[in-house]
């Protein structure tokens, strides 16, 4: 039998002069740049992204309390359609894609063949035969690598297709005034079409906030229609764009993880060892050794039986009210024995609490229950070195009940 | 064996690189130097710096009448300076830099930002250091390739890593049972063992598979990968699908200008500033230079080296001689065949040292205009390469095999004076052209003035193809063969690198099996240029391990500290500025 052949995807043709400009424009970019007050921007998978509109409170406590609106233009889009969709799915992801209904979604990490994660991202079945995973870092080049022998295409529609997220406990609410008939009644990581006038927009009840909210889905070219629908009538639910900043909080107390920041991606890792498996990174719960063969599926098997994990992802509080980004953990006050380091954190303004991720080497998570972090505070200039206490808790640190219930209600 | 007449043309033009003659230097003949080093290519000014800095009192002596072998700027025409052979700088060692002071003594390397592929038909592959604009530029030729060009860094960046510190390291001898040579074989199994199993696998195949093969792992584009294979055949006598080309290309990868690996940049004033501020910290630490006086013969008592006769008929003493020639030069051009093992000779005239590159120095009258690159981009700042496959890099290839030039050859331009205002007057400008293959005998007979002119305006047609004002423009142009760089610089056959950068040739086994740890079968005669480990390029490696050997046998460097890095061997640090010191106190005796 003939080995099928990779599929090639289409050409993307950059203008003739696209290196006057360092950094792409998204579709949303003439409405959401004139509203940045900051001029505070940023560099998202080469599109210039805001970091902060006005202030990082405003925003960030719009998705705690009202509807915010963040640009979701760099994130990479790929369509896997064909016969074969579901099983190339199967072998590329942790979890068992069989166990997933069309029109759902569900959050999936990649591996390579040592079990080490590539990328996470969510990936959407639309019907038996079409998904499209979403993901931060690029993937072209491994999602053909692993389309040898399948019957599937995979094209990179990433620039095709445009989203917004809307976060917050009157997005439901906000989504019926735009004509969202029945828009509180989907369920969590279930998928949906409207088609409002001539806009049509695929909702996915899914976001990064841990919070109740939504992802809006257009082609490119209604990108501008759909930020314009949510914004006439966005006034009375206290519709506000979010930047990078405000975003970046809501899913440290979601407890979500990000490549680059949480974990390195083995496709980008250089020095060795320093690249995660799913269990390190306190992903469990997706990974499912019980379905056939799939990427890094014998070194998960090894690692899970002989309990070789090197360290895990845990959550941590700390005292005091200074986020310890950067720090390095101990277990021991004095500073003696270094443990790990953290990843992620910040004062959560909504749980009052000092939260962090943190890289525990193997064998003190799971059993310490007291840790110590190393702070270097600048203080009008004068650096001062903060020993603080911290102690193991669960992630997410913050999940609202209503981010599940259905029918969503008008918070 | 030194050509006279160059000599003399050197002389007669105004050359910005030569230093004058130091007459007030009488030599009586008792004089004894510590150390003579043949040969001021940066890599004996390396050596010589070094160990001048120690406290030796040594003497350079050069046989042409201006310095720096194959790291020079001349003035042939006007006052365009020219970086007559080598044209770019990122190999040369940041440890050496500090060492030595040479930004002190007048040392700048400046980055540029892109470059570019020229192909028939006004279509061209840009090249950038900005991320998002190499990738859309690859993104023009396959979406994927504009992605796996990131695993393609991170599998080079990893392979640097492991490299990389072996450069500063003398090689181990796999066959001794000598502490150090054990210690540095476990160091350098401890390194592969830290790759991982999967990773040993690479280094290993990275090391001797082709540069083809090697790429066809990542880019499904030919001129992707034509882009990259261009690293991996300069200087180099094999084609693109000859084994042990892939290693060349990670040597092209291994230098950082401000710590971005791979990164290339120019030396401020051409490639003489490195040798020119190699010569001043030399000076400085009580360093001599003669030049326009080569060496004849090296002079060998009793199976030592005790110093050397001179083109002129002066004889030099000195307890050590070091030479920055290639093996070949050394052995087969300044030595008495009696004093050597004849088996040992045999190798050395085996020694691989094939001439296959050309280089053009143009001087113009104004910018050049290319067809197919957008006004005012990046790629025409950095290397602007003519190819346009795979195949017809090998194509070029078999023409040199056949004892030709290549008809159409593997450009490498670079017009430099866009950035460093110090090479031509106002609106100028220079530019270097590295050609590749070139042979350095042709099969029509002896290189001639004819057809070194045949050869310069294959070139210049070639560049002229894709830029209609070139040809307009040059005002002068020196045309160079393999033949007339070993006549020049003394390179044998012309090979840039001292002799092929092929797996027999490199680590333990450079330059000849047994003598890869900068000695030779003559006590006190020591190799210190590119011919020993690492290599070629203008990277300096290879005369700073040679001078920590010298060093070690004198007592003059602790052999406990092993090979840590420089500057705790040569500086002792007196709390925040480091100072030189002069002699080692270490393992006291003085030589
Ligand atoms: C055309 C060309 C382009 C290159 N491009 C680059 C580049 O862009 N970047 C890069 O990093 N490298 C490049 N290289 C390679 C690099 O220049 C060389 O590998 C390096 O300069 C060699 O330095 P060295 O000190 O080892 O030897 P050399 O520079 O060869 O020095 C040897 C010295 O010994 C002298 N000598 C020889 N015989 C005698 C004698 N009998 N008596 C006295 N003196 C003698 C010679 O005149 C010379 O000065 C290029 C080389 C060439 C030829």
């Amino acid at each position: 039998m003939m080995m099928r052949l990779s599929p090639k995807p289409a050409l993307v043709k950059p203008a003739p002069d696209h290196f006057k400009q360092l950094l792409q424009e998204s579709p949303f970019a003439k409405r959401a740049m004139p509203l940045c007050r900051t001029r505070d921007v940023m560099n998202w998978n080469g599109f210039a992204l805001v970091n902060v509109y006005s202030t990082v409170e405003e925003e960030y406590f719009a998705i705690r309390n009202r509807s915010s609106v963040f640009d979701l233009a760099p994130m990479m889009k790929y369509r896997i359609s064909g016969k074969d969709a579901e099983a190339y799915c199967n072998r590329l992801v942790t979890r068992d894609v069989r166990k997933q209904k069309p029109g759902r979604v569900s959050y999936v990490v990649w591996c390579d063949e040592a079990g080490m994660v590539i990328d996470d991202g969510t990936l959407f079945r639309f019907s038996a035969t079409e998904f499209r995973l979403c993901s931060q870092e690029r993937q072209i080049d491994w999602l053909l690598d692993c389309a040898l022998g399948y019957d599937v295409t995979i094209s990179d529609v990433s620039e095709s297709i445009m989203a917004l997220t809307l976060q917050g406990p009157t997005s439901a609410s906000l989504l019926k005034l735009c004509g969202f008939k029945g828009v509180e009644n989907i369920k969590p990581f279930e998928i949906k079409d409207w088609k409002i006038g001539k806009l049509a927009v695929t909702v996915s009840r899914t976001g990064f906030t841990a919070d109740l909210g939504y992802e809006l889905w257009v082609d490119a070219g209604d990108a501008i229609a759909l930020w314009d629908l949510l914004f006439e009538h966005g006034q009375g639910r206290g519709l506000v764009p979010i930047g990078n900043e405000a975003l970046n909080m809501a899913r440290i107390e979601a407890g979500l993880l990000l490549p680059g920041i949480d974990f390195i991606s083995s496709m980008a890792n250089v020095r060795m060892g320093f690249c995660r498996s799913p269990y390190e990174l306190g992903l469990d719960f997706t990974v499912d050794l019980a379905k056939p063969h799939f990427n890094g599926r014998a070194a998960l098997v090894a690692e899970k039986q002989n309990e070789t994990s090197r360290s895990k992802l845990i959550g941590l509080e700390i005292e005091s009210n200074k986020p310890v980004n950067d720090s390095i953990v101990y277990s021991d006050e004095s500073c003696q024995t270094e443990i790990g380091f953290v990843t992620s954190a910040i004062w959560s303004p909504t749980c009052k609490r000092n939260i962090a991720i943190a890289q525990i080497n193997a064998p003190y998570y799971g059993t310490l229950t007291q840790f110590w972090v190393e702070l270097y505070l600048k203080r009008e200039l004068t650096w001062q070195r903060r020993v603080l206490e911290a102690w193991p808790v669960e992630r997410p640190f913050f999940a609202h009940p209503r981010r599940r219930q259905t029918p969503a209600g008008d918070y | 064996m030194v050509n006279k007449t160059q000599s003399r043309d050197a002389r007669n033009s105004r050359d910005s690189g030569a230093v004058k003659k130091q007459q007030s230097v009488q030599q009586t003949s008792s004089h004894r130097y510590d150390v003579v080093v043949i040969g001021s290519g940066h890599n004996g000014l390396v050596t010589a710096s070094y160990l001048a800095r120690a406290g030796l009192d040594v003497l350079v002596v050069e046989k042409n009448d201006y310095i720096g072998g194959a790291a020079v700027s001349r003035n042939l025409y006007k006052d365009f300076t020219y970086s007559n052979c080598s044209y770019v700088c990122s190999l040369l060692r940041p440890e050496i830099m500090r060492d030595l002071e040479l930004p002190h003594h007048g040392l700048q390397v400046i980055p540029y930002e892109g470059g570019a592929v020229l192909m028939p038909g006004k279509q061209f592959l840009g090249s950038s250091n900005n991320h998002e604009i190499q990738r859309r530029e690859f993104a023009k030729f396959s979406i994927r390739d504009s992605e796996a060009y990131d695993r393609l860094s991170r599998d080079v960046i990893r392979q640097c890593k492991f490299i990389k510190p072996l450069l500063l390291r003398t090689p181990p001898d796999p066959t001794s049972f000598k502490p150090r040579d054990l210690t540095e074989l476990l160091y350098l199994g401890q390194k592969l063992h830290r790759l991982g199993e999967k990773q040993m696998h690479e280094t290993m195949r990275f090391w001797t598979m082709s540069v083809s093969d090697f790429l066809d792992e990542y880019f499904e584009s030919d001129l992707i990968k034509a882009m990259y294979a261009g690293s991996a055949i300069i200087g180099t006598a094999l084609g693109p699908k000859s084994p042990g080309t892939a290693y060349v290309m990670l040597h092209h990868f291994m230098g950082d200008v401000d710590g971005a690996v791979g990164a290339w940049g120019f030396a401020r004033g051409g490639m003489g500033s490195v040798t020119k501020a190699l010569a001043s910290s030399f000076r400085a630490a009580g360093g001599e230079i003669r030049t326009g006086d080569g060496v004849a013969q090296i002079r060998i008592k009793g199976g030592k080296a005790v110093g050397v006769v001179l083109e002129s008929g002066e004889e030099i003493k000195a307890k050590r001689v070091i030479s920055g020639a290639d093996v070949r030069r050394t052995f087969t051009g300044m030595c008495d065949p009696s004093d050597l093992p004849a088996e040992f000779l045999q190798q050395v005239q085996n020694y691989k040292a094939r001439g296959s590159s050309g280089k053009l120095n143009i001087a113009l009258d104004g910018l050049p205009e290319f067809s197919a690159l957008p006004k005012g981009s990046p790629f025409v700042t950095g290397d602007m390469h003519i190819r346009d496959s795979m195949e017809s890099l090998e194509r070029a290839y078999d023409d040199w095999k056949n004892g030709s030039w290549s008809e159409a050859p593997y450009v490498d331009m670079l017009i430099p004076s866009q950035i460093d205002p110090t090479m031509t007057a106002d609106g100028k400008h220079y530019m270097t052209v590295f050609v590749q293959y070139c042979p350095y005998k042709l099969a029509a007979g002896e290189w001639t003035d004819a057809r070194r002119k045949a050869f310069g305006d294959t070139v210049i047609n070639a560049i002229a193809k894709h830029s209609p004002n070139f040809k307009s423009l040059i005002l002068h142009a020196e045309v160079r063969t393999p033949w007339d760089i070993e006549r020049e610089v003394g390179l044998t056959e012309g090979n840039i690198f001292q002799g092929e950068l092929t797996m027999d040739q490199l680590l333990f086994n450079r330059p000849i099996p047994g003598y890869a740890q900068y000695h030779t079968p003559i006590d006190n005669l020591y190799l210190c240029g590119s011919t020993t480990h690492p290599g070629g390029g203008v990277m300096g490696a290879p005369g700073a391990n040679a001078a920590r050997t010298v060093l070690g046998d004198i007592g003059k460097l602790s052999r406990s500290l092993g090979q840590p890095s420089y500057r705790s061997l040569f500086y002792k640090s007196h709390g925040r500025t480091a100072k030189p010191i002069k002699a080692m106190s270490v393992a006291g005796s003085a030589p």
